[in-house]
């Protein structure tokens, strides 16, 4: 509404984005700012504390949380380009830090206004891209995180159907986790293989030229088994599509 | 204690039948679970009723133990406590002794397993055959369970009929189905007429009648409860229920999940022994009440797995359980209910690899028909591994690693400026394919190369240009 303030969100980009596809934080700011947002990115961020929080090492991850609640409870919302980061947020950070008098009010109020971006744009902002033309076909993978503990599944489909020229295709076993599972995939290498395998040869029965997800732990995972298969899926996270940033290289591709 | 549970893994995953098998099991089971759900559109407030009356039980489970005895021992049966499962196998062994049976009936129970009670009975010479169907195939390949609903699902009718060829006397006349299931039937008949003892588990206890349930889809528990002199049921006291109104209500979400079936075939009551006048029915029925373990769970993090009504359904939609099957767990229970409850009956240090061995998606408490928060509990396994310094050594310097690093954003920036350059030298194209100290993703995948510049650089770099 003209005149309302525009609300402040603290972009929190994940390690993973970080070092390996800068591009999907990029996207993810563009959208933020498109969908009437001002965006800042807490440069105090660096791991959600996932990994260690998943392994079991409750010192540390809830060392990560308090530094993650600092850099961040000064914003209207934390958003960020994933679902099982953001559900570290929303359930990992109340859990890890309820028997701390001085932080459990703090992460629940954290916990609150974390959101992941799809969610972000059609939930909470009302957001829909407008003017995104890619002629492809693809299909999606729904993350477990983000599926299963945040309830994300029309979200980041109603947002790509406002991508014109873009065809979706059905994927079996959609719902059905990738074999990634953070630190699972290289403590159980040969498990995690055995499924992303299964994986990937749903994903090449499709048809599709595209592999697109929320997550890119799980689309490392799924590009890095395509690519080894010879495969010639390409992989973009669904924000890179909704920016109108996948017409450049893929998960993997090197820019020209 | 890492390296037995990878082992059994990898040798599942090179099994292809194996595979084939859980495959179409599990596919089926998932399926028929699917179509049953859809035609039951109360199926969210049943299973927030089967989770409150398991809660209130779990609660209570004092006084409706002393009910259930009261009103049992009043029935004419004989009711026997046993705090672990070496007090268990005592108690049955003990009555089977002093009755002098040579041949023990067994219907299937995935609590006479978790006793150890096969092992017992033949370590005291009693002759023990498992009239469940899928039970007497993997008596003949001398096998444990490999699921809790279906213990011979890991093979195949192909194995079968090979197992029946050698264990049947005569062969099978043929290899289909049907010719199978007659002469599994022609073996285990003779065998339900001519034993001393029938030995059963029970789904429900049910506290105000004092009666046991059991629900089977092939009529075996019936032959096994009912021709022999004694009837011993083996339960644990998670088992209980206040009234048999209430093992119906968690029967119609235990029936659904597990099989995708409305009713089973069969569901017995069992109040007590042959009363005067009784047409059939045991001389003796004896109850052997079995702890092991649970009081403990009561009274810590882990509570709320004695709500579990053991379905499967968590194994039949756990992508782990689907890859390796039962057997690669090495407990009595596979699966994600198996690798919270093996830790408790076998203990943490010898099953660490179970509640590590998950990748936290969630599908199993989301299918859980009484909404055992699974995930959550493993993760309370993997805390206290954590805790009792039981993880690896190259993990924990792993993780506290990249905890310190990553506490430090100054330092975490200073890193990735020098660590991806770096890791971009063993990358050809857009693509690593081999990287050191990352052999588990590389060995499988494509790592996909790092970028040059992270992105909180780029961005610090458009901001100061900005300004």
């Amino acid at each position: 509404m003209p005149g309302e303030p525009k609300p402040t969100v603290g972009l929190f980009v994940t390690c993973l984005v970080d070092a390996i596809r800068p591009q999907i934080g990029f996207a993810t700011l563009q959208l933020l700012e498109e969908a009437g947002c001002v965006v800042e990115v807490p440069q105090a961020q660096t791991c959600c504390g996932q990994p260690a929080l998943n392994s079991g090492d409750d010192r540390d991850a809830a060392h990560l949380a308090r530094q993650t609640i600092a850099a961040f409870e000064g914003y209207d919302h934390v958003v960020l380009p994933s679902g099982s980061c953001a559900a570290t947020m929303v359930h990992g950070y109340p859990e890890l830090l309820a028997g701390d008098p001085d932080w459990a009010a703090r992460a629940r109020a954290m916990a609150a206004k974390t959101h992941e971006i799809t969610s972000f744009l059609a939930d909470v902002m009302g957001y829909a891209p407008a003017g995104r033309r890619l002629q492809a076909s693809a299909t999606y993978h729904d993350s477990c995180s983000g599926l299963r503990e945040l309830g994300i599944a029309a979200q980041p489909r109603a947002l790509l159907s406002h991508v014109e020229g873009l065809e979706m295709r059905g994927l079996p076993g959609n719902d059905v986790c990738c074999g990634f599972g953070g630190t699972f995939c290289v403590k159980y290498a040969d498990i995690s293989n055995a499924i992303v395998t299964e994986k990937a040869e749903a994903i090449e029965e499709t048809g599709a030229e595209l592999l697109l997800a929320g997550d890119l732990g799980c689309l490392m995972n799924m590009a890095g088994k395509l690519n080894r298969r010879g495969a010639k899926t390409r992989c973009f996270h669904t924000v890179e599509v909704l920016a109108g940033r996948a017409e450049g290289p893929a998960i993997g591709e090197e820019a020209p | 204690m890492t390296a037995p549970f990878k082992d059994r893994a990898r040798a599942a995953l090179a099994d292809p039948v194996l595979k084939l098998a859980i495959d179409r099991t599990t596919g089926n089971a998932e399926r028929k679970r699917a179509a049953a759900l859809a035609a039951f559109p109360e199926f969210d407030a049943a299973r927030a009723r089967g989770r409150a009356i398991k809660d209130h039980v779990v609660a209570h489970l004092d006084h409706y133990l002393e009910l259930f005895e009261k009103n049992a021992t009043a029935r004419g049966a004989q009711v026997h406590w046993a705090a672990d499962d070496a007090e268990a196998r005592a108690i049955v062994t003990r009555i089977c002794l002093a009755a002098d049976a040579k041949l023990v009936t067994r219907a299937k129970s995935m609590l006479g397993e978790e006793i150890g009670l096969p092992h017992a009975l033949a370590d005291a010479g009693i002759e023990r055959v498992e009239t469940d169907l899928a039970e007497h195939i993997i008596q003949l390949a001398g096998e444990a369970p490999s699921h809790i609903i279906w213990p011979a699902m890991h093979r195949t009718r192909e194995q079968v009929a090979e197992l029946f060829k050698a264990g049947h006397q005569p062969p099978p006349a043929a290899e289909d189905p049907a010719t199978m299931v007659q002469s599994a039937r022609r073996v285990l008949r003779e065998k339900f007429l001519s034993a001393d003892i029938g030995i059963s588990g029970a789904n429900f206890l049910i506290a105000d009648t004092g009666a046991t349930c059991t629900v089977t889809n092939e009529g075996n528990a019936e032959l096994t409860t009912t021709p022999p002199r004694i009837h011993i049921v083996t339960a644990g006291i998670e088992k209980l229920v206040p009234s048999t109104a209430h093992a119906f209500a968690l029967l119609r979400l235990l029936v659904r999940s597990a099989t995708g079936g409305e009713m089973t075939q069969y569901t017995t009551f069992h109040a007590g022994p042959r009363r005067p006048g009784d047409a059939d029915g045991p001389e003796e029925m004896h109850i052997v009440l079995v702890d092991n373990g649970r009081t403990k769970m009561l009274a810590d993090e882990f509570r709320e797995m004695l709500r579990c009504i053991r379905c499967g359904a968590c194994m039949n939609h756990c992508v782990v359980y689907r890859q390796i099957g039962g057997h690669a767990y090495g407990g009595t229970y596979p699966g994600p209910m198996g690798s919270v409850l093996t830790p408790v009956l076998d203990g943490l240090a010898a099953s660490r690899d179970l509640p590590n061995a998950c990748t936290m998606n969630g599908r199993c408490a989301e299918v859980c028909p009484v909404g055992i928060p699974l995930p959550t509990l493993l993760r309370a396994w993997r805390r206290r591994s954590w805790r009792e310094g039981l993880e690896p050594g190259p993990l924990r310097a792993g993780i506290g690693l990249w905890a310190q690093l990553a506490r430090r954003p100054r330092l975490y920036r200073l890193a990735t400026r020098i660590g991806l350059p770096l890791m971009r030298l063993f990358g050809r194209s857009g693509w690593i394919a081999r990287l050191p100290l990352a052999g588990g993703w590389t060995a499988h995948r494509d790592l996909p190369r790092p970028a040059a510049r992270s992105f909180m650089d780029q961005y610090r770099a458009q901001q100061k240009a900005r300004k």
